[in-house]
């Protein structure tokens, strides 16, 4: 069985089709690997080779990697629920009983895209502490360390502003509670908070713009400062690697 | 007869005139630090199909939790029933937690601004790359200012009287003031007497940022009062 999946993968990658998409048939050569990377679109930010010391799970966990794959599961899980979210009061507030009670696998649905932000936040945070402890910000990363700290702040906005969306005493009461903070800014507290809210309290209109916010804007922002992110660390000579690794081994 | 074997140098091609670092070497090493790194491998495939058993293992964990914990929904959003206490989201708690102690203006923006121009800079601050030990030189004096710039902030610290800073804070410094005297040389206080000041200071920081989250999300009730988790105060 296994064998024979195999032998027609092996001849689906000889076939005309395949080559018109990738150019070429197996990638059975360094050569022929390299250009599998740069020559796709969606791998080319990867490096060509990377040191196979900063593959090893005790280099980092994967937290650069389980952070970037939490946000697809999020884009997708969250565009799933966007086709059954009306972002109005007390309309929001239905839609989730809706997804309690009458969506199929609405719960389900809504635990994962939960799930997954509180994952995200938490990954985040310990990717950066990570990094940190390393070494991993030092020349010529430093850059790269800056888009990443603003790239934890997307994430935690990304992750505050999802939180009012539910129209709930919980979702309503965080977000009141934080937005109360900004009035604390001097001068323009108050003109700020009341930028962020569209009015002077957490009403319809906070919510409206804390869902453009969350489906859009920051998704958008976040999607660009990652590939800049997955780029540098390419440009700058790939994943910060120590003279003796991890496993006490060299 | 000398001036005519004078040798002119210049750059006669476009390459690049800035100097660019090649290697980095730090005190009683060689240069072939960069051959320690070890050989490299292809991405293709043996980083794609590591990233792909990532997906697959992080997709089974997530669906496991979500087959058994719901996401909380409380009740339809009312402005008029303020809930005690009304708490951010888990990663602002820290935050809530400062606020309980000192002015908003410090707790909610003094400080989180400094936090995250604190984490900008870190990179440009080429003091210390090489990451020497805290006591590599002038061990008596350095160990005088840290002890002194965190026995100042302690006492600000203890003027507010925010405990759940101080606490975190007297345990960085007591492993601090145990690596100044210790001798050790192996095992973890060996270690420990290896750290530059930089991983003190974050680890202090996360030390103290851990400590306000948990103490904000699981032991703070009405009014923001003290309360056990496994208490029957709720509600």
């Amino acid at each position: 069985m296994a064998t024979s999946f195999i032998t027609l993968l092996e001849n689906l990658r000889e076939t005309r089709v395949w080559k018109s998409i990738f150019w070429r048939g197996p990638a059975l050569t360094n050569r022929t690997r390299s250009l599998a990377v740069f020559g796709n679109l969606f791998l080319h930010w990867l490096p060509v080779k990377v040191r196979e010391k900063s593959l090893r799970v005790r280099a980092a966990y994967y937290l650069g990697s389980l952070s970037f794959l939490l946000f697809l599961i999020l884009v997708i899980t969250g565009v799933l629920l966007m086709f059954y979210y009306h972002p109005a009061a007390p309309n929001a507030y239905r839609d989730m009983k809706d997804l309690r009670f009458v969506v199929s696998n609405g719960v389900f649905l809504r635990n994962m895209h939960r799930i997954g932000a509180h994952l995200m936040v938490l990954l985040v945070f310990w990717h950066m502490f990570h990094v940190f402890y390393r070494g991993g910000y030092k020349p010529p990363h430093e850059f790269n360390w800056v888009v990443g700290v603003i790239l934890l702040m997307v994430t935690l906005f990304l992750s505050y502003t999802g939180y009012l969306l539910p129209w709930d005493q919980l979702a309503f009461w965080a977000v009141t509670v934080g937005t109360n903070i900004i009035s604390a800014m001097p001068l323009i507290g108050s003109k700020v908070r009341f930028v962020a809210l569209g009015g002077n309290i957490v009403g319809e209109n906070a919510l409206l713009r804390f869902y453009v916010l969350h489906v859009v804007i920051l998704p958008l922002l976040a999607f660009l400062l990652i590939g800049v992110h997955f780029w540098r660390v390419q440009k700058d000579g790939g994943l910060t690697v120590r003279s003796k690794d991890d496993d006490g081994k060299n | 007869m000398t001036e005519k074997t004078k040798i002119e140098t210049g750059f006669s091609s476009d390459a690049k005139k800035e100097p660019r670092r090649i290697v980095f070497i730090t005190r009683n090493t060689s240069a072939k630090v960069k051959d320690e790194r070890g050989p490299k491998i292809m991405t293709y495939p043996h980083v794609l199909v590591r990233e792909a058993i990532v997906l697959e293992v992080l997709i089974i964990a997530m669906v496991l939790v979500a087959l058994f914990w719901d996401a909380p929904l409380e009740q339809l959003a009312n402005p008029l029933l303020t809930p005690n206490p009304a708490k951010a989201p888990w990663y602002f708690l820290g935050l809530q937690e400062l606020l309980h102690f000192f002015p908003p203006f410090v707790a909610g923006i003094l400080i989180p601004t400094l936090v995250v121009i604190g984490l900008i800079v870190i990179p440009y601050f080429h003091v210390n790359v090489e990451g020497k030990p805290l006591w590599s030189q002038n061990a008596s004096k350095r160990f005088g200012m840290v002890l002194g710039v965190t026995v100042a902030l302690l006492i600000v610290l203890a003027i507010f009287d925010a405990w759940t800073m101080i606490v975190p804070t007297v345990v960085v410094l007591g492993l601090l003031v145990a690596a100044n005297y210790s001798k050790a040389t192996a095992g973890w206080m060996g270690g420990l007497r290896q750290k530059p000041l930089s991983w003190w200071v974050m680890t202090w920081f996360i030390a103290t940022a851990l400590c306000l989250t948990v103490v904000g999300t699981f032991f703070r009730g009405p009014g923001w009062s003290w309360v056990w988790p496994w208490g029957t105060h709720a509600g």
